[in-house]
């Protein structure tokens, strides 16, 4: 069984915050954020992982980044992954869900044959989540979103459950297929020092717009359908009163607040 | 009608033998989208035994609700239901497409997006035409808004939560026009789905909810959260959390509130824990009175509420408990 598992570089979730929208100049302010895996994306690749184990897979990882996301490839390697690769070049810069979509799918394409893509259901600077689900379209597969859980493997008919309001939702998929997974699936793997040693051997394969073989029309900020046209910065500031006194004192204030509320 | 423009769509959505409330929220906002252009509004409804649901459509706004009502179609069935909606835009080339942010509505629309090339903005907190006749989707992301527009392709595309356009006034003299739309018998289906199943929830739903206390990344520890519950038991309240917390294992998504997550309406908001990251605060605007427990007075959350208080919130909490149980007690005793 050969798997594909998409991962996304995204801002370290603890220095998010600072990524900031320039009020003077409506843009981004950018610092130097490190990178990490895309935490959904872990339970992706966990899921591969845990197929190579029990049934036997070739697990390929599939990034779309600058050349820095290459550590986080190579960090999906030392996790078990046996083949990296990352889609590199300034064209594909500016790309929306759709045009990202439409390159991995290429990308993909490009590794041969395969049975199984798995992504992680959002990225965490992104949450769009609609990248898994448009790869799926471009490929021309089935797709369920938001997998909790893979019940039953008959060969290429698969019972996965996924969530729903209040529930859940049990479907029935024929491979090749792509799942998009969510936390519930499973509890990713740590680092070992030995993966980390046996990694570095490995190479992690940079295609560019060339390697891919598609028009430059069709990626990045070119191929993308939607434009970010303005950016503001929002003053959401209440006027807010601090409670003050010792800790008893501030909750009898705070309960009489709550009972003039009227919901205590 | 305008002939420069197409019809405004909502793809609705019954949830049992219930339309759904964002599909009514999104007809009235479809409604207002449609009378700016000069052209319909029109809602799509695929599923099973719907006439009643396809009369509130009509009485929430709509012109003309396109009808693809059969048994095959109980449950959401991704690829039929994708195609009914690409084939209905190829005939009828709406300007816009909304879908409800529902589980359906986010995996439906993308691939109804990806089939008809135009773009999709995720999860919108406002929507409204530009100089241009743009639709400029408001998407909140780092501390601020982005103004989404796709000013190349057509339709428009975009997801809305419940709880961010208000339900209309139902009006029952508006006159709509039912379209029953043939089911295509297909080949087998490459995806199905074999049954939905919907917990009869024995907790308030967030959107329903009058208090809702909500935890965040501070809160994360067993100690932590039990202690929260604690409260939101005390208190009748909804719990809610941001997304670390979920990250973390400590809630299941459903209790996720911001952009991504669910939007609420609440009249009081209580938030332990919580930075005040706006993914999560987007979700809380509609609060009358919003309340914060964190122990660093710097915490950016402090200027986003109404009342603030500075305290370690696992030695705070207990005693408010024990307060609020105390002035119940009291007030039960008033005659």
């Amino acid at each position: 069984m050969k798997i594909v598992v998409c991962v996304k570089a995204v801002p370290h979730p603890s220095e998010i915050c600072k990524i900031r929208i320039d009020p003077a100049t409506k843009t981004l302010m950018r610092c130097d954020v490190p990178l990490a895996v895309n935490l959904l994306d872990r339970h992706a690749l966990e899921a591969a992982l845990e197929l190579k184990e029990t049934s036997g897979a070739f697990v390929s990882v599939i990034s779309m980044g600058p050349p820095p996301a290459e550590s986080i490839v190579k960090e999906c390697m030392a996790l078990g992954a046996d083949r990296g690769i990352l889609l590199s070049d300034r064209a594909f810069g500016g790309a929306d869900a759709f045009a990202t979509a439409f390159t991995l799918s290429k990308g993909i394409e490009k590794t041969g044959s395969f049975d199984l893509v798995v992504c992680g259901m959002a990225s965490s600077d992104g949450a769009t989540e609609w990248v898994g689900p448009q790869i799926a379209s471009f490929l021309d597969i089935p797709v369920v979103t938001m997998v909790r859980k893979i019940e039953n493997r008959q060969s290429n008919e698969w019972l996965v459950i996924s969530d729903w309001q209040n529930g859940y939702r049990r479907v029935q998929i024929r491979l090749p297929a792509l799942l998009t997974v969510t936390r519930e699936l499973n509890r990713p793997r740590a680092l070992s020092f030995s993966g980390i040693v046996k990694a570095r051997k490995k190479v992690i394969e940079h295609w560019d717009l060339d390697a891919l073989g598609i028009p430059e029309e069709l990626v990045g900020a070119k191929g993308s359908p939607t434009i970010v046209s303005e950016m503001t910065t929002v003053e959401k500031r209440r006027n807010v009163e601090i409670l003050q006194g010792n800790a008893e004192e501030k909750a009898d204030k705070l309960v009489t607040r709550l009972g003039e509320a009227g919901i205590i | 009608m305008n002939k420069g423009f197409g019809p405004v769509w909502v793809i609705a959505e019954q949830a049992g033998c219930e339309v759904e409330i964002v599909s009514l929220q999104l007809l009235g906002k479809a409604r207002e989208l449609a009378d700016e252009l000069g052209v319909a509004c029109e809602a799509i409804l695929l599923g099973r035994s719907l006439e009643e649901s396809a009369r509130k459509l009509t009485e929430a706004g709509a012109d003309r609700v396109f009808l693809a009502d059969d048994p095959a179609l109980e449950f959401y069935q991704p690829e039929i239901y994708r195609d009914i909606i690409c084939s209905l835009a190829h005939e009828h080339g709406p300007e816009i497409i909304l879908a409800g942010s529902t589980f359906m509505g986010r995996e439906l629309a993308p691939l109804v997006a990806a089939r008809l090339a135009t773009g999709l903005a995720a999860h919108c907190t406002g929507l409204r035409h530009d100089r241009n006749k743009n639709l400029e989707q408001l998407v909140p992301a780092y501390g601020g808004l982005l103004s989404i527009v796709c000013p190349e392709k057509r339709p428009q595309m975009a997801t809305v939560a419940r709880g961010v356009f208000k339900t209309p006034e139902p009006d029952s003299s508006r006159k709509g026009e039912i379209v029953l739309i043939p089911v295509p018998a297909t080949a087998e289906a490459r995806v199905r789905t074999l049954e939905v199943v919907r917990g009869s929830s024995s907790s308030i739903e967030l959107e329903d909810a009058q208090v809702i206390i909500a935890g965040g990344a501070g809160a994360c520890s067993p100690e932590g959260w039990e202690t929260i519950r604690e409260l939101a038991r005390t208190m009748d309240a909804a719990l809610g959390c941001t997304r670390p917390v979920v990250d973390e294992g400590w809630a299941f998504l459903d209790a996720m509130i911001g952009q991504s997550g669910k939007m609420v309406n609440p009249a009081v908001y209580l938030a332990i824990g919580i930075s005040g990251e706006q993914q999560h605060m987007a979700g809380i605007t509609g609060a009358k009175l919003m309340i914060a427990i964190n122990n660093d007075p710097a915490s950016p959350v402090f200027q986003q509420v109404d009342l603030g208080v500075v305290e370690n919130f696992q030695e705070f909490v207990p005693l408010l408990i024990a307060k609020i149980k105390a002035y119940r007690q009291k007030s039960c005793l008033q005659p």
